[in-house]
C-alpha cells in the first residue's frame, strides 16, 4: 500500500521513453504537469484537461491514454512513452512522422503529438486497419486546423508502409 | 482546472481498499480508470479528501466465467473486456454496445465497473447491465453483497452503494442475446454521451427485451411479447416514451428524446427479430 | 515532430508566480464586496488583485466607437457576462492559485439580464452601460445607387430574416501570458501568444500608461492555432503585466479550456433582415439589409470589425447596383465578441445566399439559374461594387461551369431524384462567395460619418514588412511581421525567397518569432484576414528581390559583366551569357561584409533588406461612404447534397464540391490544408458548434462535451477544385484563401437543408433537435392516464428550470406551517444543510452541501419567506452561492387539508449559473429537480414527525412509484 497525503511531496520514478527517470510530485499533480513542468518534456500538450481533445495522449504501459486524466503518482513504477521517445527512435514509427509531413497532416502541430501516440499504439495492435477504424480512433482527438483529411491519408499510408508495402499504393493523395 | 488537494492511497489488495473506505467513508472516492472521475476532479465538481486507486490490484483484474455468469473485475478496462476472446460468443450484446463507449483512448483506461459505478443515465454499460439483468458485487468490511442492476442504480449518478462499499466486480448473465442482439445510440458526435440509446436482446418464446437509456434518470427496460400486434406494440412504445418523460438539456429536448424512443425502439426490435429468424 | 516551442513550453524567468482568475457566475450584477482575506491567508498565495486595484494603476481600454463604455482588464463595479474576470489570485503554482480563487468571496447584487439583441434594443431592456444610454451603441445607414426606386419598380420583393449564431473556432492551444515588470526602466516584458493585429499594441500600452516602447511584446516561435481568437489575449496581457508590477515578480497565466469557452471570445451573432427587389427572370436590382450585430458585453478594439469588414463586398458575387444598409451595434450580457476566422463573412453570406435561394423559390426558378443571372460578368474586372470594393479579378461563370461540370451537378440531381422517389429527405444547396483578402486598415472608419472622418484624417492601407538578411558566409535568414499559427507561412516564405536567390528552400532560415522591440512592424502586423498571400508574401518577395538585385550588382562587378546579365541558380551566381563565369552565392554575398572596397559605387556594404508593401488600391472611404475594404477578392462556389435521417433528423452531407479561385496558388498543398480546415469549421457552424446561453444568461457550453467540435468521424469528404485568375494588384498574383469556406459552407448546408425539408427558416446550427421540432410539428397528447409536462406556471416566471408537483403529508397544515418557519426544522428540511441562522423571522441564512451522486458543492443559501398566508400559502425565494456556481429561484407552496393529511402543491422556477451550469449542461435540470424533490420529501418527513412512511412526493412528470417499479425494478 502506498499513501501520499495531501501536503506531501514525493519522489516518483518511472520508465520514460525507455530510461528510468524521477521527479517530485504532490498527490494531486496531473501527469501532464509532471511530464511538462517537472521533467521538462513539453511535447505532450494540454488542450482541455477534461479528457476530450486528445492533445495529452501518451502511452501508459504501452497503451494510449489521456495523461490529463491521470495523476503523476499513478505513474510511479510504470512505463510511460511520450512523443519525445518517438522522435528519437529510428524504427517503423518514423513512417508515421514521414507520412504526416508528406500529407500536410499538421498545421499548427499542437494536436500532433497526441495523435502520433494514439496511432503508435493502435497500429501496433492493428496492422491492416480500414479507413473507418482509423477515423474512429482519430475521433478521440480534436484537430482544429487540418480538417482531418491529411491525417487520415497519412495514417493509412504509414500503416501500409509499416506492413512493408510501398508507400504509393495506399492512401496517397 | 486542477484538482483540489487530496490524499492518494494505492492499496495492494481489495481488503486494503475496503479498509480505506471504512476509514474515510464518504470523503473517499474509488479511482479505477478515472475517465469520468478525473475530469470531474479537474473541474472541481468533486472534491474528495482521499482517492483510493484500485487500478493496480491484481485480484480485480480478471474476467472469468462463473457458472452462467461472466464476472468482470473492478480493474478490468473496457478495452480488455472488448478484447476478451469469448465476448462475442457469450455476450453478443456487450460486443455490440461496448465499442460505443467513449473512444479508443478512453476505453484503454476506463473500466467496466467504473462506468457502472458512475451511473450516468446515458452510458452504455449501465444499460447493458440493466438489459441483461446482471448484478453488481459490493464489498465492505462487513461482507459482500450482490445487488441486481435494478437495485443498484437508483437515479442519475446515484446508486445503492454505501459509502463504505466498493464494487469488486460486475456479473453479466452469459449467453443472453445469443439468438439476437441489437444496439443503437444517437449522439451529436461519435463517442459522445448518448442522447438516447436503445438495446435489445431476444428473450424466450419470441419475446424481445428492450432497454432505453438517456431518457429517464437511469436505463429502463420493457418486454415485447411475440404475440403483440403492431398497433399494441406502438401503443406500448408510446406509453414508454411518455412514462420515461425525457429531460431537456443543451443537446436535446425531452420531446426529441421521446421521438427517438418512438422511432428507434421499433427499429431495434425489428433488428433483433431479424437475427432471431 | 511533436517538439515545438509553444508559449507554455518556453522556460519562465526565475521566481515566476502563477495566476488564476476569479470569474463571475452572474450574467449581470453589481459587485457589492470582494473579500480576499481567506485567499490571502492560504499558504503560497502572494496576492489577490481586484478591479478596484487595477483601476488605480491603469486606464480603460481605448475603443473604436466614441462611447462611454469603460472597460478594464478586470470588472469594475459591475459584471456584464458569465465568466467576466473579477479578480486574480497570484500564487506559487497554478494549483494553489486555483485553491485561492475558490476562497475569494464576491458578493453580487444581481441585475436584470438581456441576451437577445432584439430585446436589448427595446425601451424597457436593462442597459448594460448606463452612461451610453442604450444598448444600441451605433446605428448607421448607408445608401448606394437608388434602392428605393429599384424596389418601387420591382416585379416582386423577396424578404427573409436570418440569425447567425454564436460560435468560435477554439484553437487547441489556449491563451498564455508571461509578464515581467522591469522596475529599473518602468517597462514591461511580455511573452504571449497574441497574434495581432498589432494596432492593439498601442491600446495595451495606453492602458498600462507607458509609451509603446516600454511594452515589449514577444511572440514565441510556435502557436497552437488562432483563427483570429488570439487577438483576445490582449486584456490578459495588460492584466498580467499589472499583476507583475504589483507583486514585483514575473507572473504567468495559462488559460484553461473552461475559461476559454466562457470568456475568450466568440464571433458576433447577427440578426439580418434582408430584402431583394427582383425582376421576373430572377435578376436582383436592389438589396436592403438591416444588420443587428450583437457584440456581447463590451466592444473591444477592433470591434465592430465584422460588421464593416465586408462592407464594400456586401453585394457578394452579384452585379447589383442599388443597396441600402443599416448597421446596428448592440451589446448584451454575453462574452464579448471579437475576431473569429471568417470575420463578418459567414454572417453576410448566410443572409445573402439564403435570400438568393428564396428568390428562386418564390419565382419558381432554378436556384443555380438565379445565381448565374446575377453574377458579375468576366469582362468587367477590375469591378467596382456599388459600395466601393474594387474586385481585382475573377471569372465566376467559368468557376461555376467547371464545378458543376463533368456530371457533378447531374449526379447530385440524380441522387436527389432517387432519394425523393424512395421517400427520403434529400436536398441540394449552393453558395457563391466573394472572399476578401488583406483588409484595408481604414475600413472601420466607415462607421463614422464622412464629416467625422474628415476631422480625424484619413485611415487606409495595410502595411506588410519582411526583412531578409544575408550573413558573411551567405546564410539567408528572414523575419516577418506576422505571427505563426500553423498556416505553413515559413514554408511559403522560404520558397519565395529561395526562388529569388537561386537557393533551396531548406537553405533559408525563417524566424517568425516577433519582438516589438527588435522587429520591423506596423499596425497591420499579425496573422488575420488572409493578409499573408496578398501582403506578407509580397513584402518577402520585395525584400528578396532587393537582395537579388544588390547581389547581382556586386557579382557583375566581380564577374566583369552587367547586373542584367546575372542569373541565380543551384547556389551560384553567374553570367547568363556565359554560365561558367560565376561564383558561389555565399562568396558574392560575403563580399558585402568582408570587402566593402569591392562594392559597386552605388551600393552600401552589408546585405540586409526590409521589404515594405502597402498596396495603393487600399484607399480611405470616400465622402459617399464607398470603401475598398480589402485588396484581393477571391471566389468560392460550393454545392452539396444532404440527406436527413428520418429516425434521428441528423443531417448527413452526402456530397460536397468546393470550387476556389484564389488567384495564383503559391503552394497548392498548403492551400489545400487551409481550405479543408476552413471547411470543417464551416461545417461546425452549420451543424455542431454553438455557444449557448440560457435566458438568464448562464453559459451552458463550458466544456468540449457541450461545445461540439467535429472530429474525424463527423467530417464528410470534400472535392476541392481550383481555377486561377491571378490578381493584378499583387506581384505574385495570389489572393487570400483561408476563410472562404467559413463563409460559404454554413449557408451552403443551410440551403441544402432548406431544400430537403422545404423550410423557409433554417436555424443554425441545424441540430437534429431543432429540425425535429420544425418538421414534426406538435407532439400528440399522451395516452390516457399519463400527464404531460405542465406549462410553465405563473410564479415560475421565465426561469430556466421550472416545475411543479404535489405531495401529501400525514400532518396538519399547522404542523407543516410550523416546520417551514422554524430554523431548527428547516435545518432538517433543506437538503444537505449544516446550519441555519435566522436573519429575521422570515429570512434565513443556511450553509448547505448540495449535489447529485458524487458531485457535491458547498453553498451559502439565503432564503426568504414572503406572501405569508398562514397555514395556507407562502412564497419561498432565495439564492445559493458557492464555488460550483450560483442559483436563484423562488417557489410557491399551497397547503390544502385533505382528511387528516395535507396536500402540498408547489411550483418553482430556478436559474442556475456559474461553473455547474457551464459544465453540467447535460445533467443540471435533472439535478435541480432531484434536489427540489428532496426538499419536499424531507418537508413531509419533518412535518409528519420524521420518517413519514406514507408520504410520497410526486413530481409532475408522472414519477409515480408504480412506473419506477415497473420499468426499473420489475422484470418485464
Ligand atoms: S488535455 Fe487531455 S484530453 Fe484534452
Ligand atoms: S494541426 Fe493544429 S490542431 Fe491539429
Amino acid at each position: 500500500m502506498r499513501e501520499v497525503t495531501k501536503d506531501e511531496v514525493v519522489r516518483i520514478s518511472l520508465e520514460l521513453n525507455g530510461k528510468t527517470v524521477s521527479g517530485n510530485a504532490t498527490s494531486r499533480m496531473l501527469l501532464t504537469d509532471f511530464l511538462r513542468n517537472e521533467l521538462g518534456l513539453t511535447g505532450t500538450h494540454v488542450g482541455c484537461e477534461h479528457g476530450v481533445c486528445g492533445c495529452c495522449t501518451v502511452r501508459i504501459d504501452g497503451v494510449a491514454a489521456r495523461s490529463c486524466l491521470m495523476l503523476a503518482v499513478q505513474a510511479d513504477g510504470r512505463r510511460i512513452d511520450t512523443v519525445e521517445g518517438l522522435a528519437a527512435s529510428k524504427d517503423a514509427l518514423n513512417a508515421l512522422q514521414r507520412a504526416f509531413r508528406k500529407h500536410h497532416a499538421l498545421q499548427c502541430g499542437f494536436c500532433t503529438a497526441g495523435i502520433l501516440m494514439s496511432f503508435s499504439d493502435f497500429l501496433s495492435r492493428k496492422q491492416n486497419p480500414e479507413e473507418d477504424e482509423v477515423r474512429e480512433v482519430l475521433g478521440g482527438h480534436i484537430c482544429r486546423c487540418t480538417g482531418y483529411d491529411g491525417l487520415v491519408k497519412a495514417i493509412m499510408e504509414a500503416a501500409a508502409e509499416m506492413r512493408g508495402e510501398t508507400p504509393s499504393n495506399a492512401g496517397a493523395a | 482546472m486542477k484538482p483540489a488537494p487530496l490524499s492518494y492511497i494505492r492499496p495492494d489488495t481489495a481488503e486494503e481498499a475496503v479498509a480505506g473506505l471504512a476509514e474515510h467513508g464518504a470523503d473517499a472516492r474509488i479511482l479505477a480508470g478515472g475517465q469520468s472521475l478525473m475530469a470531474m476532479l479537474n473541474l472541481r465538481l468533486v472534491e474528495p479528501k482521499a482517492l483510493i486507486d484500485i487500478s493496480q490490484i491484481d485480484e480485480l483484474r480478471s474476467i472469468r466465467i462463473d457458472g452462467n455468469m461472466i464476472e468482470v473485475g473492478a480493474a478490468v478496462t473496457q478495452a480488455e473486456f472488448l478484447a476478451w476472446p469469448q465476448l462475442k460468443e457469450h455476450a453478443p450484446f456487450i460486443a455490440k454496445a461496448l465499442p460505443w463507449v467513449g473512444h479508443f483512448q478512453t476505453r484503454n483506461r476506463g473500466t467496466v465497473c467504473g462506468s457502472i459505478a458512475h451511473a450516468d443515465p446515458s452510458s452504455e454499460l449501465p444499460l447493458s447491465l440493466a438489459l441483461l439483468e446482471g448484478e453488481v458485487v459490493l464489498r465492505s468490511k462487513s461482507g459482500t453483497r450482490h445487488l441486481k442492476a435494478s437495485e443498484f442504480q437508483t437515479g442519475m449518478l446515484q446508486t445503492a452503494r454505501r459509502d463504505d462499499e466498493m464494487i469488486t466486480a460486475v456479473r453479466f448473465p452469459a449467453d443472453v442475446g445469443t439468438k439476437g442482439a441489437a444496439f443503437r445510440e444517437v449522439a451529436r458526435r461519435h463517442g459522445d454521451f448518448a442522447i438516447v440509446s436503445v438495446g435489445a436482446v431476444a428473450a424466450d418464446q419470441g419475446a424481445v427485451r428492450v432497454a432505453v437509456g438517456g431518457v429517464a434518470d437511469r436505463p429502463a427496460c420493457i418486454g415485447i411479447e411475440a404475440s403483440l400486434t403492431v398497433s399494441d406494440m406502438t401503443d406500448r412504445i408510446e406509453r414508454l416514451a411518455w412514462e420515461l418523460g425525457g429531460y431537456d438539456d443543451i443537446h436535446a429536448s425531452a420531446r426529441y428524446r421521446r421521438d427517438l424512443v418512438r422511432r428507434l425502439v421499433p427499429i431495434i426490435i425489428g433488428e433483433v427479430r431479424a437475427c432471431a429468424k | 515532430m511533436g517538439a515545438g516551442r509553444y508559449a507554455d513550453d518556453v522556460a519562465t524567468p526565475r521566481g515566476t508566480l502563477h495566476a488564476a482568475v476569479v470569474r463571475s457566475p452572474h450574467a449581470h450584477a453589481l459587485i457589492k464586496d470582494i473579500d480576499t482575506s481567506k485567499a490571502l491567508a492560504l499558504p503560497g498565495v502572494h496576492h489577490v488583485l481586484t478591479g478596484e486595484d487595477i483601476r488605480a494603476i491603469s486606464d480603460p481600454f481605448l475603443i473604436v466607437l466614441k462611447k462611454p463604455i469603460d472597460q478594464w482588464a478586470l470588472a469594475v463595479e459591475r459584471v456584464r457576462y458569465v465568466g467576466e474576470a473579477v479578480a486574480i489570485v497570484i500564487a506559487e503554482d497554478r494549483y494553489i492559485a486555483e485553491d485561492g480563487a475558490d476562497l475569494v468571496d464576491v458578493a453580487y447584487d444581481p441585475l436584470p439580464v438581456v441576451i437577445d439583441p432584439r430585446e436589448a434594443v427595446s425601451a424597457d431592456a436593462p442597459v448594460l452601460h448606463p452612461d451610453a444610454g442604450s444598448n444600441e451603441l451605433s446605428a448607421r445607414e448607408f445608401t448606394y445607387g437608388d434602392p428605393d426606386k429599384a424596389f418601387a419598380a420591382a416585379h416582386k420583393t423577396v424578404s427573409l430574416e436570418v440569425e447567425y449564431p454564436r460560435s468560435s473556432y477554439t484553437p487547441m492551444e489556449c491563451f498564455v501570458v508571461v509578464a515581467n515588470y522591469l522596475r529599473g526602466d518602468d517597462s514591461y516584458d511580455v511573452l504571449a501568444n497574441f497574434q495581432g493585429p498589432f494596432s492593439i499594441h498601442p491600446v495595451m500600452a495606453r492602458s498600462l500608461r507607458v509609451p509603446g516602447t516600454r511594452l515589449r511584446l514577444r511572440i514565441p516561435a510556435d502557436s497552437g492555432g488562432s483563427f483570429g481568437i488570439k487577438l483576445s489575449v490582449f486584456p490578459y496581457i495588460v492584466l498580467m503585466a499589472l499583476a507583475s508590477r504589483v507583486v514585483g515578480r514575473p507572473v504567468k497565466w495559462v488559460e484553461d479550456r473552461l475559461e476559454h469557452l466562457q470568456a475568450a471570445n466568440s464571433g458576433p451573432n447577427r440578426v439580418t433582415k434582408i430584402e431583394a427587389a427582383v425582376e421576373k427572370d430572377g435578376r436582383v436590382t436592389a438589396l436592403r439589409f438591416d444588420n443587428m450585430e450583437d457584440y456581447g458585453a463590451y466592444l473591444r478594439a477592433p470591434m465592430p470589425g465584422p460588421l464593416y469588414r465586408m462592407h464594400g463586398a456586401t453585394t457578394g458575387a452579384y452585379d447589383i447596383r442599388n443597396l441600402a444598409m443599416t448597421n446596428r451595434v448592440v451589446v448584451t450580457n454575453k462574452m464579448p465578441a471579437s475576431l473569429v476566422r471568417g470575420f463578418g463573412g459567414p454572417q453576410l453570406y448566410l443572409a445573402l445566399e439564403r435570400l438568393m435561394q428564396r428568390v428562386a423559390i418564390e419565382l419558381e426558378l432554378d436556384p443555380l439559374e438565379v445565381i448565374r443571372r446575377n453574377l458579375i460578368s468576366p469582362g468587367s474586372f477590375p469591378y467596382r461594387t456599388c459600395a466601393g470594393a474594387l474586385y481585382d479579378s475573377g471569372d465566376y461563370q467559368q468557376a461555376i461551369d467547371k464545378a458543376v461540370g463533368e456530371g457533378r451537378l447531374d449526379d447530385l440531381l440524380a441522387r436527389r431524384d432517387k432519394a425523393r422517389k424512395e421517400g427520403r429527405m434529400y436536398g441540394i444547396g449552393f453558395a457563391t462567395v466573394v472572399e476578401p483578402g488583406m483588409s484595408n486598415m481604414g475600413y472601420l472608419s466607415t462607421i463614422n460619418p464622412a464629416d467625422v472622418r474628415e476631422r480625424q484624417g484619413p485611415k487606409n492601407g495595410a502595411i506588410s514588412m519582411v526583412n531578409v538578411n544575408v550573413d558573411a558566409i551567405g546564410t539567408v535568414s528572414v523575419t516577418a511581421d506576422l505571427t505563426v499559427q500553423g498556416q505553413g507561412h515559413a514554408t511559403a516564405i522560404s520558397q519565395i525567397v529561395a526562388d529569388q536567390l537561386g537557393l533551396k528552400p531548406d537553405d533559408i532560415s525563417i524566424n517568425l518569432e516577433l519582438d516589438t522591440q527588435k522587429d520591423a512592424w506596423s499596425i497591420a502586423a499579425g496573422t488575420y484576414s488572409c493578409r499573408f498571400s496578398p501582403g506578407t508574401a509580397v513584402a518577402a518577395h520585395i525584400a528578396a528581390k532587393n537582395i537579388r538585385e544588390k547581389v547581382a550588382r556586386i557579382a557583375a562587378k566581380q564577374l566583369n559583366t552587367v547586373a542584367d546579365d546575372i542569373d541565380f541558380g543551384g547556389g551560384r551566381v553567374f553570367s547568363k551569357t556565359n554560365p561558367d563565369n560565376g561564383a558561389a552565392f555565399a562568396r558574392v554575398a560575403g563580399t558585402a561584409h568582408w570587402s566593402p572596397v569591392l562594392m559597386p559605387e552605388t551600393d552600401d556594404p552589408g546585405l540586409s533588406e526590409t521589404g515594405i508593401w502597402s498596396p495603393p488600391e487600399l484607399e480611405p472611404p470616400s465622402s459617399k461612404d464607398e470603401i475598398n475594404t480589402s485588396l484581393t477578392y477571391g471566389f468560392v462556389f460550393d454545392m452539396c447534397g444532404v440527406e436527413i435521417d428520418p429516425a434521428t433528423m441528423q443531417v448527413r452531407v452526402d456530397r460536397y464540391v468546393s470550387m476556389h479561385d484564389a488567384g495564383t496558388l503559391i503552394n497548392p498543398l498548403l492551400a489545400e490544408g487551409q481550405i479543408r480546415g476552413a471547411f470543417v469549421q464551416g461545417l461546425a457552424s452549420a451543424l455542431y458548434e454553438e455557444i449557448v446561453y440560457d435566458e438568464a444568461g448562464a453559459l451552458q457550453s463550458g466544456t468540449f462535451a457541450e461545445y461540439l467540435v467535429p472530429t474525424a468521424c463527423e467530417v464528410p469528404p470534400v472535392e476541392l477544385m481550383h481555377i486561377e485568375t491571378p490578381s493584378p494588384f499583387t506581384p505574385l498574383g495570389a489572393k487570400g484563401l483561408a476563410e472562404g469556406n467559413c463563409m460559404s459552407t454554413p449557408v451552403c448546408i443551410a440551403n441544402a437543408v432548406a431544400d430537403a425539408l422545404s423550410l423557409k427558416d433554417v436555424p443554425l446550427p441545424a441540430t437534429p433537435e431543432r429540425l425535429n421540432a420544425l418538421v414534426c410539428g406538435e407532439e400528440a397528447a399522451p395516452p390516457a392516464g399519463i400527464s404531460a409536462e405542465k406549462p410553465v406556471s405563473a410564479t415560475a416566471g421565465d426561469a430556466a428550470i421550472t416545475g411543479d408537483g404535489s405531495v401529501t403529508v400525514k400532518a396538519s397544515p399547522a404542523e407543516i406551517w410550523k416546520a417551514l418557519l422554524d430554523p431548527e426544522s428547516l435545518k432538517h428540511i433543506i437538503p444537505g444543510c449544516h446550519s441555519v441562522s435566522a436573519v429575521t423571522p422570515e429570512h434565513y441564512r443556511a450553509q448547505v452541501s448540495l449535489g447529485v451522486g458524487p458531485i457535491r458543492g458547498r453553498f451559502i443559501a439565503d432564503v426568504k419567506l414572503s406572501d405569508l398566508n398562514p397555514e395556507r400559502a407562502a412564497t419561498l425565494s432565495g439564492d445559493l452561492a458557492g464555488p460550483l456556481g450560483k442559483a436563484q429561484g423562488s417557489g410557491h407552496v399551497t397547503l390544502t387539508p385533505e382528511d387528516g393529511a395535507t396536500r402540498i402543491d408547489y411550483t418553482y422556477g430556478v436559474d442556475i449559473g456559474g461553473k455547474v451550469a457551464s459544465v453540467g449542461g447535460r445533467m443540471i435540470k435533472r439535478a435541480a429537480q432531484i434536489v427540489i424533490g428532496q426538499f419536499f420529501e424531507r418537508l413531509s418527513e419533518v412535518a409528519s414527525g420524521k420518517h413519514g412512511a406514507d408520504a410520497s412526493a410526486n413530481g409532475s412528470k408522472s414519477e409515480s412509484r408504480s412506473w419506477i417499479a415497473r420499468l426499473f425494478g420489475g422484470n418485464r
